[in-house]
C-alpha cells in the first residue's frame, strides 16, 4: 500500500506536469534575482551562493505544501485513506516520499546549474547537491506536518509558512553550512551528518505527528 | 454486530443529537432518518471513528471501536458525501488504487467487471473530469462489488443517481444482505429490501 | 485532608479557584516587582566596566528566562490536554502563550537596547539573540494557529501537536544556532561575557524573576477565567453567573 500512494502522487504529478514546473521555475527565479539586486561582483556571489540557493529551496518547497493534502481533502480521497485498515502513519510517509520527489528532486538536479551561475568550484557544487539531498525530504517531512495542520483553513498558505519556516532553521544552517565549510577549505563531514540525523528524526516523528494532525483537522 | 449507545453530537454551541442507542445486527438494514441538519452525515462520520462522539459508545461486536482501530476499518466500507475519486485518474486507475488503498487489490479484470456491472463499460479509460456527477457517483459505488467488507455505510448513495442506478444499488444492497452483511445508509429517497429486516432511525 | 484534584479540573470549579487566587498572586507580583526595581536602581552599585547601561539585565534577564520556561510549560499543558483529553489544560496553554510572547518580545527589546551601549548596535546576532528572535516566531505560529481555527476542540489539539513540535525542535534550533554563531566568529560578542556579579545584583535579580512568574501566574489566570467564560458561555453554571451579576 505503501508503494500504491507513491505511485498514485507519482502518476497525478505526471498528469499535472505544470505543478512541478512552476515549483522548480521559482526556485530558478528566486536565485536568479539576487545577482539583479546586490549586483556582479562574483566574490560576493560566490560567498552567498550556499546561503541563496538554500534559502530558495527551503521557500519553493514551502511554496508546494498546499497541495500536498488539500486535493486530497476536498475530493475525500483523503477521507477514505483514514478508513483505510492498514496503518495511516505509513500512508503519510508515502505522501511525503512523493512530494519529496516532485519538488525536493528536480531541486537538487537542477541546484548544479545555479551554483555554476555563483562560479562555484566542482567540489563545492558536489558538497551542494549532497547537502540539499540530505536536506529537502527533512524539509518535506517537516513540512507535512504543518499542512496536515492548517488543512481546510482560510489563509492556510500563509499561516504554513509561519509555522514550518521557524522549524527550517536547522537544516539551513546545516546544509549551506556545509558548502561554506568546503569552500572555506574546512571538513564539512560533521554538518553532512548532522543533516542525516536529522533526516533519521524527522523520518521517524514527522509521519505520527502529520497522521496526528490529519486525524484532528479532519475531525 | 453493531452497537450505539448513548450517542450524542456536538457541533461548536448546538447539540446536534443526544441519546441516540440502536442495535445493528448480521442481514439487517439500517436507514437514518432526519431533516436536513439533525446530524445524519455527523452520525455516520462517528459510526466510522472519523470524529469522537460527544458522548456515548460505539461497540463492535462488544468491543469499543476505539480500541480495535484497524481491526474494525478492515470490517468497514465508508461511502461519503465526496466520491473520493481522482480527477486527473482514469476510472480503471481510480478503482484499483482506491481499492488497494483500503487494503484490496484487486486485477484489472476484476475492475472492469465491477465497472460494466455500474453501466460504465466502454468509459473505463477516461479521466474522472469528463464524468457526470452521477456517473462519479457510479464509480464510488463500484467499489462496493470488490470491496469484501461487512459494514457498509453509505452517506446518501443514491443521490444524483438514474432509476437504473437505483434499482442497481438496491439489488446490491439485497445481495449484501443475503451475505449477512449489514448496512447503515442516509436516503431521502425511499429504498425497498422488502426482504430483509430493516431499522429506522430517527433524528429529531 | 485529600484534596479532591479532579473538582478542580472541571472549569466551572477552576474558575472561582482562579478567581481567590489572582488577588493573592497580583499582590505579591506587585510588591516583588517593586522590591526588584528599587534594588536595581538604587541600591546595586554601577558597574565599573558598563556603567549604569547594564542594569537593564534586570529586566532582561528574567524576561529571557521567562520566555524560554513559560514555552516549555504551555507545551507540557497542551500535551496533556491532547493526551488525557482535560479541557482546562488546553485552556491554560492558549492563556500561557500571550504572556510568553510578551516575555520573548520583551527580552528582544532590551537586549537590543542593551546592545547599542555595548557593541554600539541595536542588534547583533547573537546566538541567544537569534534563539529568543525563533522562539517569538514559534510562539507567534501557535497563536496564530489557534486563532485561524473556528472549532475550539480542533485548536486546541492542532496547537498542542505545534508547541509538542516546537518543543523538541527548540534544543536543536538553538544548538543549531550555537554552532552557526561560533563558525562566523567576530560578528559579534557574546552575552555571557558577564562580569563577575556582584551578590546585591544578583539578589535584585532573583527578586526581579519571582516579581515575572508571579505577575505571570496571575495574569495566566486572568486569561484563563475569561477562556472559560468564553467556552462555557451556553451553560447553566455561567447563565447563573450572569444573573448573580457577578459578571
Amino acid at each position: 500500500m505503501f508503494f500504491w500512494i507513491i505511485k498514485r502522487d507519482l502518476l497525478l504529478a505526471v498528469r499535472r506536469r505544470s505543478d512541478v514546473l512552476t515549483t522548480l521555475f521559482f526556485f530558478v527565479i528566486v536565485v536568479s534575482l539576487f545577482p539583479l539586486s546586490v549586483g556582479p561582483e562574483m566574490n560576493l556571489l560566490r560567498t552567498m551562493a550556499p546561503g541563496v540557493v538554500w534559502v530558495a529551496a527551503l521557500l519553493a518547497s514551502m511554496l508546494s505544501l498546499g497541495r500536498l493534502f488539500s486535493n486530497d481533502y476536498l475530493d475525500g480521497t483523503l477521507e477514505q485513506m483514514l478508513l483505510s485498515p492498514q496503518s495511516f502513519s505509513l500512508l503519510v510517509l508515502g505522501k511525503a516520499l512523493a512530494h519529496w520527489l516532485v519538488t525536493g528532486v528536480p531541486l537538487v538536479l537542477m541546484a548544479p546549474v545555479l551554483g555554476i551561475q555563483y562560479d562555484l568550484p566542482a567540489d563545492a557544487l558536489f558538497v551542494l547537491v549532497v547537502s540539499l539531498l540530505l536536506g529537502t525530504p527533512v524539509l518535506s517531512l517537516i513540512g507535512a506536518i504543518g499542512a496536515a495542520l492548517t488543512l481546510g483553513l482560510r489563509g492556510g498558505g500563509v499561516l504554513v509558512s509561519l509555522l514550518v519556516l521557524p522549524l527550517y532553521i536547522p537544516v539551513l544552517i546545516f546544509g549551506a553550512g556545509a558548502v561554506e565549510a568546503n569552500m572555506a577549505g574546512v571538513s564539512f563531514e560533521a554538518h553532512l551528518s548532522l543533516l542525516g540525523a536529522f533526516l533519521l528524526v524527522s523520518l521517524v516523528f514527522s509521519p505520527w505527528a502529520t497522521a496526528s494532525s490529519l486525524r484532528v483537522s479532519m475531525e | 454486530m453493531l452497537q450505539g449507545s448513548n450517542l450524542a453530537c456536538v457541533r461548536g454551541d448546538r447539540r446536534l443529537f443526544k441519546d441516540v442507542n440502536f442495535t445493528l445486527e448480521a442481514g439487517t438494514l439500517m436507514q437514518v432518518h432526519g431533516p436536513n441538519g439533525s446530524g445524519k452525515t455527523s452520525l455516520l462520520r462517528i459510526l466510522c471513528g472519523l470524529s469522537n462522539p460527544a458522548l456515548g459508545e460505539i461497540t463492535w461486536n462488544g468491543t469499543g471501536i476505539r480500541t480495535l482501530g484497524y481491526e474494525y476499518l478492515s470490517n468497514l466500507t465508508y461511502i461519503g458525501h465526496l466520491s473520493g475519486t481522482k480527477d486527473d485518474l482514469t476510472v480503471l486507475e481510480n478503482i484499483r488504487i482506491s481499492s488497494a488503498l483500503a487494503g484490496m487489490q484487486i486485477t484489472e479484470a476484476q475492475a472492469r467487471k465491477a465497472l460494466a456491472y455500474m453501466g460504465l463499460k466502454g468509459r473505463e479509460l477516461l479521466p474522472a473530469k469528463v464524468l457526470s456527477q452521477g456517473q462519479r457517483r457510479r464509480v464510488a459505488l463500484a467499489r462496493l462489488l470488490v470491496c469484501k467488507t461487512k459494514l457498509w455505510i453509505l452517506d446518501e448513495p443514491l443521490a444524483a443517481l438514474d432509476v437504473m442506478a437505483v434499482k442497481l444499488i438496491q439489488r446490491l444492497l439485497e445481495r449484501h444482505l443475503a451475505d449477512e452483511g449489514m448496512v447503515i445508509m442516509t436516503t431521502h429517497q425511499d429504498i425497498e429490501v422488502t426482504t430483509f429486516s430493516k431499522v429506522n432511525l430517527k433524528l429529531a | 485532608m485529600a484534596i479532591n484534584w479532579y473538582k478542580y479540573s472541571s472549569p466551572a470549579s477552576f474558575y472561582s479557584l482562579a478567581g481567590k487566587m489572582i488577588p493573592f498572586f497580583s499582590i505579591l507580583a506587585i510588591g516583588l516587582l517593586a522590591a526588584g526595581l528599587y534594588i536595581g536602581f538604587f541600591v546595586a552599585p554601577t558597574d565599573f566596566q558598563q556603567g549604569e547601561a547594564y542594569r537593564i539585565i534586570f529586566i532582561h534577564v528574567p524576561a529571557a528566562w521567562m520566555s524560554m520556561f513559560l514555552y516549555v510549560v504551555m507545551a507540557c499543558w497542551a500535551g496533556i490536554g491532547l493526551a488525557f483529553n482535560t479541557r482546562l489544560s488546553s485552556m491554560m496553554a492558549t492563556a500561557i502563550a500571550p504572556t510568553g510572547a510578551m516575555f520573548t518580545f520583551l527580552a528582544l527589546w532590551t537586549g537590543s537596547l542593551w546592545g547599542k551601549p555595548m557593541w554600539g548596535t541595536w542588534w547583533v546576532w547573537d546566538a541567544r539573540l537569534t534563539s529568543e528572535l525563533i522562539l517569538l516566531f514559534l510562539y507567534l505560529g501557535f497563536m496564530s494557529l489557534q486563532a485561524a481555527i473556528d472549532d475550539p476542540r480542533r485548536a486546541d489539539k492542532a496547537g498542542a501537536i505545534i508547541a509538542i513540535v516546537g518543543v523538541i525542535n527548540i534544543p536543536i534550533i538553538y544548538f543549531s544556532v550555537q554552532w552557526w554563531n561560533t563558525l562566523h566568529q567576530g560578528a559579534s560578542v557574546s552575552v555571557t561575557q558577564a562580569p563577575t556579579m556582584a551578590s546585591i545584583m544578583l539578589t535584585g535579580m532573583m527578586v526581579m524573576v519571582f516579581a515575572s512568574w508571579m505577575y505571570s501566574i496571575a495574569i495566566i489566570l486572568k486569561r484563563v477565567r475569561v477562556i472559560i467564560l468564553e467556552r462555557e458561555s451556553h451553560t447553566a453554571w455561567v447563565t447563573e453567573l450572569k444573573n448573580k451579576g457577578a459578571l
